[in-house]
């Protein structure tokens, strides 16, 4: 282990550590979008969309984000849908990320306790009011241990955008490993960087974990 | 879609070769998941432990393996233990190494999580029933935690099927490695071929993966009745 490489190769890293950090900000943000629409489609039992929305969702979720990101980088321009890799890791990310935040979403809307739902009903209240009053705003709570997993989850994936050549962390240090050969400085920096994102993040996320669990009643 | 695309997957040996790509993706996931649940159960019986350095250690190691993601695990094993040790075993061997002690970190917690939810009126009856604490082990807290943690278990073999996409980063001929020099070979001649190669892997990972999880939604929901 020498010092000497691992500064040298560190503003290449940092670069790395952005395209890490961005892309994910960027697709964990798409994917709680598109997990949210998924799950009110799916809580409100919207007529044949809620169907698509199933088998979207068993779909993303049983096939590994590697070949879903083939397909997209190497299949699509057959059918004449050429995207950049960038291009591509966000849709991938994104299309992976959803459909696990939906069930996150979804988690926490069939969690909250049937005395909530009937009681809201015995008091009049419609579908509507039901799930503004009652469901969503305890369903929020339930599912953000699911979120906050599904995060450092989708972080973690972000790895495997080196397969098409987007310069993120992983694909750095591959990189640099090729051309250099000090596989164990640039490992453990990779390593490193790798805790400097998650280990601050997940202690937060516990933190709101904690804060939110008295966003519910019963039991 | 052209006028062949779908032959590539039949032209020559090519399809013996994906399933034979396909056996060594499966053959490391099952020899990963036994390696990794045996190692798992022991450890997560050990962090029920009262030592505090036992819990401490086990819960650094189970954090490292939840912030080092798997693809740089693959690595690190891939590069450090041949030159670090001297070993010069095949990548598969590796790959199953670093799954494995990925699995047992997962499985630690979950075996960990389920013998801590058994009802504390079980632990007192077998007690009062005078069973000593390896009877009480086998007999009370098991059984009982084995069926709290199928669901979580079953769903971590999934992600370790899914987890074997990555092997063909540390060049482990696996099915996606097989399917991509498929593709290449044929690149010029049947451009469609990229289609269908793809798609077929993906369908396969799909009909393995999604009966198994369906299977854990069923059993989990059966836990909560």
């Amino acid at each position: 282990m020498s010092w000497a490489i691992i500064q040298q190769s560190l503003p290449q890293f940092v670069k790395g550590f952005q395209v890490t950090v961005w892309m994910s900000f960027v697709g964990i943000i798409g994917a709680m979008v598109v997990g949210l629409c998924c799950s009110l489609i799916q809580y409100f039992h919207v007529p044949v969309i809620d169907k698509i929305v199933s088998a979207y969702v068993e779909l993303a979720r049983n096939t590994p984000l590697l070949i879903q990101l083939f397909f997209l980088y190497y299949a699509f321009p057959v059918i004449g849908l050429k995207m950049s890799a960038i291009t591509c890791g966000l849709i991938g990310l994104i299309f992976l990320g959803g459909a696990y935040m939906a069930e996150a979403f979804t988690g926490g809307f069939d969690g909250i306790s049937k005395n909530q739902i009937e009681s809201g009903e015995a008091i009049g209240m419609s579908k509507w009011q039901l799930a503004r009053y009652v469901v969503f705003p305890q369903g929020f709570a339930l599912s953000v241990p699911a979120i906050a997993a599904n995060i450092i989850f989708l972080i973690k994936e972000t790895s495997i955008f080196s397969v098409i050549a987007i310069p993120e962390l992983t694909n750095t240090a591959l990189d640099l490993i090729g051309l250099y050969y000090h596989s164990n400085e640039y490992l453990f920096v990779l390593v490193i960087a790798y805790a400097i994102i998650l280990i601050p993040l997940s202690l937060l996320l516990t933190w709101l974990e904690r804060r939110v669990r008295y966003g519910t009643f019963g039991d | 879609m052209g006028h062949s695309g779908i032959n590539v997957l039949f032209e020559g040996r090519n399809f013996t070769r994906l399933l034979g790509g396909l056996w060594t993706s499966v053959w490391i996931a099952v020899l990963s998941l036994i390696i990794g649940l045996a190692l798992g159960a022991l450890f997560g019986v050990l962090r029920t432990s009262k030592s505090r350095l036992v819990k401490v250690i086990f819960r650094i190691y189970l954090e490292f393996f939840r912030i080092v993601p798997t693809v740089v695990l693959l690595f690190l094993f891939y590069y450090i233990l041949p030159r670090q040790f001297n070993l010069s075993w095949p990548a598969s061997v590796m790959a199953v190494i670093a799954f494995a002690l990925w699995v047992s970190a997962e499985f630690s917690d979950i075996v960990r999580g389920a013998l801590i939810s058994v009802p504390k009126i079980q632990r007192e009856s077998g007690l009062a029933l005078g069973l000593n604490k390896w009877q009480l082990f086998i007999y009370v807290l098991l059984p009982q935690a084995f069926q709290l943690e199928l669901p979580a278990t079953i769903n971590l073999a999934t992600r370790v099927i899914k987890t074997t996409s990555l092997l063909m980063m540390i060049s482990v001929m696996d099915v996606i490695n097989v399917g991509q020099q498929i593709v290449e070979a044929n690149n010029q001649t049947n451009p469609n071929g990229v289609f269908w190669v793809y798609g077929l892997i993906f369908f396969l990972y799909f009909i393995v993966d999604y009966p198994l999880s369906l299977w854990a939604k069923r059993l989990s929901k059966r836990n909560e009745a």
